[in-house]
């Protein structure tokens, strides 16, 4: 039963098992495909929950511009993926052949410098990593070395959010506008589109979330961990340890705004467009707002919050369209005011200990029967 | 004043340090001298300036002006982290430890290694830190708590932790507001032997209203009023200053 218990505890490691076992089997078993892209879609807001766990969970540093990082990455990736299905050949109507149709439209006779490198998928590749990486390092310097921290620093994250909107809406040009990159085909040459295709992209996909998983229960871990814990609640402690506050504080916001890249990467692949409707202050508030219903000190609570309240926006919106974001509204209100650890909280109050006695109950059983193993049990 | 001449042996040297908020001199004109091993004692009426002039020390507050010397370093041009590095410690007045960690996890943050944010990613429990946090542990009386998270710990055993967590970094000057206050009378005892303790082979800077307890740790007392020193010397000599009886012992 002990298996790698330094790295997880008990619980952890069922909620562990419990993820792996309902995305690699569970769902691609007993989902259709149409089911399945919807449950891809709603994973890559995980990623998502995933870094604000450990920015704003842990670090207590609240960013409620997480859209622009999900954009960007996702906006690096769609500008491989349009470049790629804007061959010569497939647009051979255009009045300029081989550029993006939405620059043919504006009147955009040749490819953009910033567009060239797109070409390549390395590039691509490292560029989802880095754009966002480096501008979560701009913003970050600028704000923490200043000792910007708590609701100026939500207000200045939002800001930018609303800013990166409006520059991609007005450069429709280079951006595609409002209507964000659409038509996307072909990953080096493989169509992206057909089922098949869609069920191998989920995979990939959940073998990176677990990858990230792994990542930030890593970063949970160490000393950097419990130094954000620790600066979430005495920031000037952490100060006079010896510690450079800001320094801690840019890492987790890089850190949540490259996870928050990789899954806006697999939002392009998976859905297969990318629009600024992703990047503003709703989609990023949005985010917040599964990661505090699922439980903003958990991993794996918000990434059932990211699930669960995308599969209840689907499900609602699909039927009362209006009600949904009053939906949505309540449902934080609920969640500050009644359970502030969202439900993972709930789960490790009400559910946990159940679970606990009955282990413990079967324990004192089997030691009742004169068989002792499960207490000797190695206790490292 | 002694600009000129700084002795070299001084520990810490404060010279003409004044601070202005908005025109309000909370500290104005300082200048006192600290040497290796000695235990200063900072008393004086609420609004003194005591905690502003250990706010400056540590880097929390900025200087107006005037100059703060750690053995030849200028601390008022430094950030807070360089100044622990040099070896300056702090403890605040209200006891702030890390209540969502454990005493063992609060003491290993404060233990001087992995500073960066690399570093505290590869930082490795080791025997070395696990020795030394129970070494802290047992001389600040928490041994058998170590993996109590501290929001579980007693007011007393709180401000014990931070005097631990400040231990740890081992700085050559330990400054204390307040150590005491808020304890029980046993808990006041236990601390005193602490202090006692701990003040071994360093420079101790200390805020506080206990007079007995003043008593038996200072060894120089400076007094502070309106952000001036009133008088400056023996216990002895501070008690039987006309002035001082007047504005703070006389009441």
């Amino acid at each position: 039963m002990i298996i790698n218990s330094r790295f997880f505890n008990r619980s952890e490691l069922m909620g562990f098992i419990a993820l792996a076992v309902v995305l690699f089997v569970i769902l691609p078993l007993t989902l259709d495909v149409f089911r399945l892209n919807l449950v891809a879609k709603y994973l890559t807001y995980a990623f998502v929950a995933i870094g604000l766990v450990l920015c704003w969970g842990y670090g207590g540093i609240l960013s409620l511009g997480q859209g622009v990082f999900f954009g960007l990455g996702g906006y690096c990736m769609a500008m491989f993926l349009k470049l790629e299905a804007s061959s010569v050949e497939n647009t051979k109507i255009q009045s300029t052949p081989g550029i993006p149709d939405f620059m043919d439209w504006n009147q955009i006779t040749a490819l953009p410098f910033f567009w060239q490198p797109f070409h390549s998928l390395t590039f691509t590749i490292l560029a989802i990593i880095l754009v966002p990486g480096l501008f979560a390092l701009i913003i970050g310097t600028a704000m923490f070395k200043r000792r910007v921290g708590g609701t100026y620093f939500a207000i200045i994250t939002q800001a930018v959010a609303a800013i990166l909107t409006i520059l991609i809406v007005g450069q429709q040009g280079y951006t595609g506008g409002i209507n964000g990159m659409t038509d996307l085909r072909t990953l080096k040459g493989w169509d992206i589109r057909p089922d098949h295709a869609k069920i191998i992209l989920y995979f990939v996909e959940v073998v990176l979330l677990f990858a990230c998983i792994g990542i930030a229960q890593f970063i949970r871990l160490t000393k950097l961990g419990r130094i954000l814990v620790a600066m979430r609640e005495q920031e000037d402690r952490v100060r006079f340890s010896g510690y450079s506050v800001a320094n801690f504080k840019i890492f987790a916001f890089c850190m949540a705004a490259v996870f928050a890249a990789i899954g806006g990467a697999m939002f392009a692949l998976n859905v297969g467009f990318m629009s600024p409707s992703f990047v503003g202050i709703v989609p990023s508030i949005e985010m917040v707002i599964y990661t505090a219903v699922g439980g903003r000190m958990s991993i794996f609570g918000a990434i059932w919050g990211a699930i669960l309240v995308n599969f209840a926006k689907t499900s609602l919106s699909e039927s009362f369209p209006q009600l949904w974001l009053f939906g949505l509204g309540a449902l934080f209100i609920a969640v500050v005011l009644a359970f502030p650890n969202g439900l993972s909280g709930l789960w490790a109050d009400y559910v946990q200990p159940r679970i606990d006695r009955l282990f413990a109950s079967r324990k004192a059983k089997a030691g009742w029967n004169g068989n002792s193993v499960a207490d000797s049990a190695p206790a490292e | 004043m002694l600009v000129g001449h700084q002795p070299k042996d001084f520990l810490l040297a404060v010279s003409g340090l004044t601070v202005s908020f908005d025109g309000f001199k909370a500290v104005n004109d300082l200048s006192f001298y600290v040497e290796e091993n000695e235990i200063r004692v900072i008393i004086g009426p609420n609004g003194a300036g005591k905690t502003t002039v250990l706010d400056l020390i540590c880097g929390k507050t900025k200087a107006t002006s005037g100059s703060i010397q750690f053995r030849g370093k200028e601390l008022t041009k430094m950030k807070e982290n360089e100044i622990v590095q040099t070896g300056v410690g702090r403890k605040f007045q209200t006891p702030s430890v890390f209540e969502d960690l454990t005493v063992f996890e609060n003491l290993e943050i404060s233990f001087p290694r992995g500073r960066t944010v690399f570093g505290s990613l590869t930082f490795q429990r080791d025997q070395l830190v696990k020795d030394r946090v129970e070494e802290v542990a047992e001389m600040i009386f928490l041994k058998d708590r170590l993996n109590t998270y501290a929001d579980e710990l007693s007011h007393g055993q709180k401000q014990w932790l931070e005097i631990g967590m400040l231990l740890i970094q081992d700085p050559d000057l330990l400054m204390l507001d307040e150590p005491v206050a808020g304890m029980s009378v046993s808990e006041r005892a236990k601390t005193a032997e602490l202090l006692n303790r701990i003040i071994k082979n360093r420079s101790v800077l200390v805020i506080e209203h206990d007079m007995k307890f003043v008593e038996d740790i200072a060894h120089k007392v400076t007094v502070l009023h309106q952000g001036q020193i009133l008088s400056e010397g023996t216990m002895e000599k501070v008690k039987n200053d006309p002035k001082v009886v007047e504005v703070y012992l006389g009441h």
